[in-house]
């Protein structure tokens, strides 16, 4: 999830922000008191400049829904009493340098007990040395990076949960083949991506996973970040009538490119695009139309825990705003994940909370969850609308996994 | 062919309407509004919030958010720009000193923006309905937007060319200091283009949210297209801004139809350049005596 990150960000930068008052607001109640009275939790997340709006749908709901229901619930358990946690947070304006800064002033100057990660994979590949030099678990909940496990491998303190790029090209063109061996669709692909990190991640995995599986790519092509008119590339596609078109797009792309099919009347029996097709923005605006519709990511829309958390989620943020179907709950799973091992632990040792996290088994809303080589065994790597909810479909082996509807419903007149 | 052209008039059409309102205030107040892709966006988000919370027609919302644009501009030109237009004593230092001021206003919009929106990004449907031209399906809300950025720029062009007030404008735009010896009140004037200017970036904004997905850090983009068109088409000049505009958009649409679609800014870029360097003063601009 890397969109935008590369974008004109140097003008966009808002000084310190609301955020940074509000966080600075909470100086007074540490000392080193011999009975810990709170446990101070603090993050970077970007609440202005590009990254802002997939922080703002992904991760902030989540971190203020958790600490809520914690200290709701007289705080974290650690021994035999319960202690509030206290939260001090700062703006990352979406910048790399930015983040850096924030992370170094919570570890030095705030002496928070733990840390969340930002949002997004460019900053948690730049937080990751900070992190493990600190000794400070990360679990970077929003990063999608080939790099996965190697970098968990390098910083043993690192968690990576949303996988790699390849994972996710690969399983999309395992459902194809599956697909096609079912007679469901044909061979011809039409795959257009954004020319920015995730585009360039997935489609550099997805064009020899398709070659391989003798699939024919009809149309392959890329576009700058930021474009705002995508009917060329919808209508070249269109043109070529193929079975399957894939956009690894980012979300305004996602609504863009999902629009301008609708307007033209593309109608592919598998109709996939890219990040934000899971959020609850995209539901909002096509409303029926995204009947059949795929994307990346997807959850166990059936699973009781899932439904529970949804009504949670909605319940707790502003607007009643849904979570997003693919790395919201990831999100919320890896703070259960903390939590537990903090929990477990029952005292602020944060190189034990590691090797909890490194070892133990973990009680989700996603499922149980037990790492290796600090990665998850599981993912969520295609999703499809279906009657108004985001089912996962592939991995066709997970728990919960529907059954794709192919071909995809013709688009309706709104 | 005929599809690749379409598109791109309309594409093209959208970067004029964008940039029309910095054209003004640029050209005639001479005032660098770097804060006018927020005001664009502000006025997307007025025209989201009327529309999914009091299902009013953008079209409709047009009558609201162009006039309150206008009067914000006008206020913020009389309180916060004129001090800087009287201390500056020469037109390049009221650019430079503008431009430092709205940079920071920027700031402040976006924060409103943030504050009352968050930072997710928005998007709605209004009439994304296909329609057939010359055999080409289009979408309605673009061919509306299309249409009026051109009904928009030809009824700003004569009422600048055809009328007594447009060509006070216009003489403040060439030379403010004769201006003054010819009777026109040159506050007054610039004053009135800065709001002109204000009220036609919120008619862009509720125009383009109804086919764009915008969040409140999305001004920047705005900023730098409408900026590009404008001196493109040389400053101040509003048929200047509908050819860049057009042009920019033309370019676009072939070039992904026919060569790549990622090549479409490096097209953009090279087509801005060539202009340049041809005539530096931008395509209907004159050149600085």
């Amino acid at each position: 999830m890397l969109w935008e990150e590369n974008m004109v960000s140097s003008v966009t930068r808002l000084a310190a922000g609301l955020a940074a008052i509000a966080g600075v607001a909470s100086f007074l109640a540490v000392g080193p008191a011999l009975a810990q009275s709170s446990v101070k939790i603090g993050y970077a997340l970007s609440r202005t400049g590009p990254n802002a709006g997939g922080a703002a749908v992904t991760t902030l709901p989540n971190y203020e829904m958790w600490v809520k229901e914690v200290n709701a619930a007289g705080g974290l358990k650690l021994g035999d009493k319960r202690v509030p946690i206290e939260v001090v947070q700062y703006d990352d304006r979406s910048s790399a340098e930015e983040a850096a800064k924030a992370l170094d002033r919570l570890i030095t100057q705030d002496k928070v007990d733990f840390i969340l990660p930002p949002w997004g994979t460019g900053l948690n590949l730049a937080v990751g040395p900070i992190l493990n030099k600190a000794g400070y678990p990360h679990l970077a909940s929003t990063a999608v990076s080939d790099r996965a496990p190697e970098l968990a491998k390098r910083w043993p303190n690192s968690f990576w949960l949303l996988g790699t790029g390849a994972g996710a090209a690969n399983t999309l063109v395992e459902l194809l083949v599956k697909l096609r061996t079912e007679g469901k669709i044909g061979d011809t692909v039409a795959m257009v991506s954004v020319a920015d990190g995730f585009g360039i991640d997935l489609s550099a995995a997805a064009r020899p996973a398709l070659a391989k599986a003798n699939f024919k790519l009809a149309y392959d092509k890329t576009y700058p970040v930021g474009t705002q008119d995508l009917s060329p590339l919808v209508n070249e596609a269109k043109a070529l009538n193929p079975d399957v078109f894939i956009a690894f797009s980012y979300p305004p792309d996602t609504l863009g490119l999902t629009e301008q099919a609708r307007i033209a009347g593309f109608n592919p029996k598998i109709f996939y695009t890219g990040v934000g097709t899971a959020f609850p923005l995209y539901k909002g605006k096509f409303g029926a139309n995204t009947e059949g519709v795929m994307g990346i990511g997807g959850w166990n829309g059936d699973s009781p825990a899932i439904k529970d958390y949804l009504a949670r989620h909605k319940a707790s943020s502003a607007n009643g705003a849904e979570p997003d179907r693919w790395a919201s709950s990831v999100t919320y799973a890896s703070l259960q994940m903390l939590q537990q091992a903090i929990e477990r632990v029952g005292k602020i040792d944060r190189a034990a909370v590691i090797k909890d996290l490194q070892t133990g088994t973990f009680d989700t809303i996603i499922g149980k969850i037990k790492l290796e080589n600090n990665l998850p065994t599981k993912y969520w790597w295609v999703g499809q609308w279906q009657g108004g909810e985001f089912y996962g479909v592939g991995p066709a082996t997970n728990e919960g996994a529907r059954t794709p509807i192919v071909p995809k419903p013709a688009w309706k007149a709104q | 062919m005929t599809n690749a052209i379409f598109t791109g008039l309309m594409l093209g059409g959208m970067y004029a309407l964008i940039a029309m309102g910095l054209t003004l205030q640029y050209g005639v107040a001479r005032i660098m509004n770097l804060s006018y892709g927020e005001f664009l966006v502000a006025a997307s988000f007025a025209s989201y919030w009327l529309f999914t919370g009091w299902a009013l027609n953008p079209l409709l919302g047009l009558a609201i958010v162009v006039p309150i644009g206008f009067g914000v501009s006008m206020i913020l030109y009389r309180v916060l720009l004129t001090p800087l237009v009287r201390r500056a004593p020469t037109r390049d230092a009221l650019e430079v000193d503008s431009l430092l001021a709205t940079f920071g206003m920027m700031f402040i919009v976006q924060g409103i923006m943030l504050t009352m929106f968050g930072g997710a990004y928005f998007s709605y449907s209004f009439l994304s309905i296909p329609v057939t031209v010359f055999g080409e399906t289009l979408a309605l809300n673009r061919l509306i937007a299309f249409g009026l950025a051109v009904l928009f720029g030809l009824a700003l062009y004569l009422a600048l060319t055809r009328t007594r007030f447009g060509t006070a404008i216009r003489a403040v735009a060439v030379d403010p200091s004769a201006a003054r010896l010819v009777a026109i009140d040159v506050t007054s004037v610039s004053a009135f283009a800065f709001a002109l200017g204000g009220g036609m970036v919120a008619a862009a904004g509720v125009l383009v949210s109804m086919f764009l997905t915008f969040s409140a850090s999305s001004g920047v983009i705005f900023t730098m297209k409408a900026l590009m068109v404008v001196v493109m088409g040389g400053v101040g000049n509003l048929l200047g801004c509908l050819v860049a505009g057009l042009a920019l958009g033309l370019s676009e649409s072939l070039v992904a139809t026919f060569v790549d679609p990622g090549l479409t800014l490096a097209v953009n870029f090279a087509l801005f350049l060539g202009v340049l360097l041809v005539k530096p003063a931008g395509l209907f601009g004159r050149a600085q005596r």
